[in-house]
């Protein structure tokens, strides 16, 4: 076996911790505000619950995911696309990093300093400091030159192997970054035309409702950057880890084109209650919205076909008997498991959210935060941190010990325990009509007000459940640094034998990419024209 | 590409369902005149809502039987007209509604009524109140520091 390239090892254990680092501290902001919200805590006057929710937002949704996902993409390029990075790409990925930590500090610093609270969605004409919007563009430009790092190394790979199928992973992480660069265009020409030079002065008016929609151009496909990655270690990682086979090959490259080309051209499934954008558009975009369950269903199928064909080849009898040999007490499958079993509730929330007028019940509620909380910050958060227990040990040249892995299953059934709380309660008091992202308020102790009471008391508990669980993944983070010297294989999994040969037009970038960029002008020309020919633009107002 | 006889009829059963369901929203949205609040472009400069009328007057109009016209302006933190609106059981009130600074939500509790005011766009939405009460109009788009204390109440007697 030959051991992780050890300056590879460095970048991507680099952006591990940073993840980690940005989940402990918007974790704090997170169970603090939580506290407030169920009324079991005051504030200090110096600091504001709007600013902790800024502040836990950035943190948790954009800095953490992003660096963990960068560094797995990168660990995964590097081991199946040559086996070490090529200079030019681990260059690209240093200088990736660095952009993106400065901005990182800059955008922390802005907002404790109190001249951001604009939550992590910025929406225009509140008007933050410039230094908050130009500490995100650098965020944004550093992922940008991480993504070209995997470009470079995969075609790089390609011309070295003519003729040949690349490998899964690679392929897998190149569609990650396509995905990424297209979308965040949108939030890029928000936050660099629209939003930097009127915050400086120089220019004085915004319009309020193309900024939005520019916004949500990114906003949805960012879900979908965080929830690809997981895909990856779902499709790729655990077949391997399980000793199982990988459904089909084909079919996990297909489902990752179908993300790419319907995660995009749908951001107006979150402005269904918005002026401005006709009924015909929205429709539209809900229909492209709900194309990518074709995806999700392929992906479920496919998981538990794996699943399943372990079972019986193991001599598992009976309907569901395959479920008894698979490896529960192991955490890189157990925590990933679990995130797979929760995206279930959470992608029907989802559908339930896109629903056009339907989405009139649930908008701006605390169901809404409930329905992230489950993709976000279980599905994904679990199977993230379930790859920390082979990734750390495999780049560092360690191995997990029983102990850290007992710790390991501890933190999955702790994380989902406050989950079911808090989420099951946002959920619940959501239906009922309380708003989200707002402080504790009763509303002069109006009646419907006081019915939601328990429900945010529970979701103060749910949230402190969770944060003993941050500390613990934490805890477990630390002492994988220190766990002994050992080998970690890097666990890839190989396609069933009987699955048949990928055919070549999953592979036909141009092709997939132009049908993409076709569906999002569909979706999206008219209503743009529209928006621009009716400039009503608005000054900018600091209102926190 | 080969895909398995059981994917298929999952992956038919599912696309079938989603079909039909896609087909039961549209109809109720385009033929049943459920569609999302507020589509068309109406527009003011945010700027001078108190010198544009109707909003430079907000308030409660009787427009019909049972029916009324309520003209509102959202603002950092509350709504205008400040005091409490007041229509009899079964009234239909028509909202117009834009702001005067920043995003604001306008959401009533236990209806569906929900939606998005934003400066330089006007918003509407109508209900019926069937039931006698006393109904919590609230923002439900963060709008800054005063955001938990921006709503107002709709009395039905």
């Amino acid at each position: 076996m030959k051991p992780f390239d050890r300056k590879d090892g460095k970048l991507v254990l680099a952006h591990l911790l940073f993840a980690f680092a940005a989940l402990l501290i918007g974790g704090i902001a997170g169970a603090l505000q939580g506290m407030v919200r169920g009324g079991t805590l005051t504030l200090p006057a110096n600091i504001a619950y709007y600013e902790l929710l800024t502040a836990h937002g950035v943190l948790m949704a954009l800095i953490f995911t992003t660096y963990f996902i960068i560094g797995f993409l990168y660990s995964g390029v590097s081991h199946t696309l040559g086996g070490q990075l090529l200079p030019a790409a681990r260059k690209l990925g240093w200088y990736g990093y660095l952009l993106m930590s400065v901005g990182t500090v800059i955008g922390v610093v802005v907002i404790l300093l109190g001249k951001a609270s604009v939550l992590y969605t910025f929406y225009a004409p509140m008007k933050a400091s410039p230094w908050f919007y130009i500490a995100l563009a650098l965020v944004v430009v550093g992922s940008w030159l991480s993504g070209y790092g995997v470009f470079y190394q995969y075609r790089k790979w390609k011309k070295g192997h003519a003729g040949k199928l690349s490998p899964l992973f690679g392929y897998m992480s190149v569609v990650t970054m396509l995905l990424w660069q297209v979308a965040t265009i949108g939030v890029a020409i928000e936050v660099v035309v629209q939003l930097i030079p009127w915050s400086f002065g120089w220019v004085d008016r915004v319009n309020v409702v193309l900024s939005r929609t520019l916004f949500w151009y990114f906003g949805h496909p960012l879900v979908y950057f965080w929830l690809l990655p997981a895909y990856i270690c779902w499709y790729v990682i655990i077949p391997k880890i399980i000793g199982g086979r990988i459904f089909s090959d084909a079919l996990a490259r297909l489902s990752f084109m179908l993300f790419l080309l319907f995660s995009i051209p749908v951001g107006f499934h979150h402005q269904l209650m918005e002026p401005g954008i006709s009924p015909f558009w929205k429709f539209t975009q809900v229909v492209l919205t709900f194309m990518v369950i074709v995806p999700s269903l392929m992906t479920a199928f496919s998981m538990f076909a794996t699943f399943e064909m372990l079972g019986r080849s193991k001599g598992a009898k009976g309907l569901f008997g395959w479920l008894k040999v698979l490896p529960w007490k192991d955490v890189r499958f157990f925590a990933p498991f679990m995130g797979m079993l929760i995206f279930i509730p959470a992608g029907a929330g989802g559908i339930i959210n896109a629903s056009d007028q339907m989405n009139a019940v649930v908008h701006n509620t605390l169901w809404v935060t409930g329905h992230f909380h489950l993709t976000v910050a279980t599905s994904v958060a679990l199977t993230f941190f379930g790859i920390v227990y082979w990734l750390i040990p495999a780049v560092t040249g360690r191995v997990l010990t029983p102990a850290m892995n007992r710790r390991g299953i501890v933190q999955t059934i702790v994380w989902c325990v406050g989950m079911f709380l808090m989420s099951g309660s946002m959920h619940t008091v959501g239906l009922m009509g309380a708003p989200r992202r707002t402080a504790y308020t009763t509303y002069n102790d109006h009646p419907d007000a006081v019915l939601w009471m328990p429900y945010e008391t529970a979701m103060a508990i749910g949230g402190i459940i969770l944060f003993a669980g941050v500390l613990l993944i934490v805890w477990n983070v630390v002492s994988l640094l220190r766990a002994p010297k050992g080998e970690t294989e890097y666990p890839i999994g190989e396609p069933a034998d009987k699955a048949e040969p990928t055919p070549r037009f999953l592979e036909r970038w141009g092709m997939w990419l132009g049908i993409a960029v076709a569906l999002i002008l569909f979706a999206y020309t008219i209503p743009l024209i529209d928006m621009l020919n009716n400039t009503v633009t608005s000054p900018g107002y600091v209102t926190w | 590409m080969h895909i398995h006889r059981l994917e298929k009829i999952w992956l038919g059963i599912g696309i079938s369902m989603l079909a039909i369901f896609l087909i039961v929203l549209g109809t109720m949205a385009f033929s049943m005149g459920m569609a999302p609040p507020s589509q068309h472009h109406h527009t003011i400069d945010p700027a001078k809502v108190s010198e544009t009328a109707p909003f430079d007057k907000p308030g409660l109009i009787q427009t019909g039987d049972k029916r009324y016209e309520a003209v509102m302006v959202a603002y950092a933190f509350g709504y205008e007209p400040a005091e409490k609106l007041e229509v009899p059981a079964g009234s239909t009130i028509d909202f117009m509604v834009t702001s005067s600074d920043v995003v604001h939500g306008f959401a009533i509790v236990g209806t569906n009524v929900n939606m998005m005011i934003e400066p330089g766009e006007i918003s509407h939405v109508s209900h019926t109140f069937d039931k006698p009460g006393e109904y919590l109009l609230l923002c439900n788009e963060y709008c800054g520091t005063g955001h938990e204390y921006m709503a107002t109440t709709i009395v039905v007697k």
